[in-house]
């Protein structure tokens, strides 16, 4: 590298200097605007996920027999619907019930079902929620809103980098005539984790 | 937002590096060149499967020619230059003028 230009900081490497004047072409031609591709990257970086799993649950909860397949044996059940990993991770559903709530955690480091989930939430990441979901799994729930009767049996899942699971929560009541489209819409990340029930459908539907 | 659930879920081939769920770019400018060719595609300069059918026809090339397999954000920004010159949104000519200019330090700012 000659001396001359050390003036400059760092020469850009050759894939830097494409990319910059790729960016100043479209910026120059009107075609993209200055903070057009700083919002891109902010919705990737935001959670697009969960609909995935949503649709999962939805499709558990109006066939009968895909959700057999789901609780049997959840990755070829949630490939059907076209989501898999790129690492192939082991996915396991657990099916909350009346008298069984089901919690997914990773003690480890933060393990998550990302093909169904997207991405995790930072609380899911955070070492409280890892260590205190174990222990004190009722207080962890009461906190996230969700109060459950002290009949209820709590399980704890704690995912690894082999098995990931996924919660199929209780499909709720008064949603006997919608559609599996409309029920997706019901299924909420938090579900899906165990922090949260399924949203109840709008008074008007 | 349709798309970004279509591109965010690409499987095989053309999916995007994750680790544990989160999109992995090791250098900003990864992050960059990922945001042209959505934000682009978002003003409506081409369908995504003009941009998607390329990127793929860069992996299949790259995975056999090469060591170590190129990085995948190389192939979007070369899939992402094939298609700005065959739409002739940019020429070649204008390109590598522009390459030059970034690489030597002329032009600094993208702005």
């Amino acid at each position: 590298m000659s001396s001359e230009h050390g003036h400059h900081p760092a020469p850009l490497s050759d894939v830097e200097a494409r990319t910059r004047a790729l960016e100043s072409i479209l910026l120059e031609k009107g075609l993209l605007t200055p903070d057009a591709v700083d919002k891109v990257i902010a919705v990737y970086e935001r959670d697009i996920g969960p609909l995935n799993g949503a649709r999962v649950v939805a499709r558990a909860w109006v066939d009968s027999e895909y959700k057999k397949r789901l609780l049997t044996d959840a990755t070829p059940a949630i490939a059907e619907l076209g989501f898999g990993g790129r690492q192939g991770e082991h996915m396991v559903v657990v099916e909350n019930t009346p008298t069984i709530h089901n919690i997914i955690v990773c003690t480890l480091c933060s393990c998550y079902p990302w093909p169904v989930l997207g991405l995790p939430p930072v609380w899911y990441k955070s070492p409280p929620y890892r260590s205190r979901v174990v222990i004190e799994p009722r207080k962890v729930l009461q906190e996230f809103g969700l109060r459950l009767d002290e009949a209820i049996e709590i399980r704890v899942w704690d995912s690894s980098a082999e098995i990931r699971y996924m919660v199929l929560p209780e499909r709720p009541a008064g949603t006997e005539g919608m559609t599996e489209e409309e029920l997706v819409k019901l299924v909420t990340r938090d579900s899906m984790i165990g922090v949260a029930k399924a949203k109840m459908p709008d008074a008007h539907v | 937002m349709d798309i970004d659930r279509e591109i965010a879920n690409m499987q095989g081939a053309t999916a995007l590096p994750r680790k544990n769920g989160e999109l992995i770019f090791s250098e900003p400018w990864e992050g960059r060149v990922f945001a042209m060719a959505i934000a682009l595609h978002g003003e409506g300069a081409f369908p995504w499967d003009e941009f998607r059918h390329r990127l793929m026809a860069e992996v299949n090339s790259a995975d056999c020619n090469s060591d170590p397999a190129p990085d995948y954000y190389e192939l979007w920004l070369t899939a992402f230059e094939q298609l700005l010159l065959k739409k002739g949104i940019m020429t070649r000519e204008g390109f590598e003028r522009r390459k030059a200019e970034f690489a030597s330090g002329e032009r600094e700012e993208v702005f």
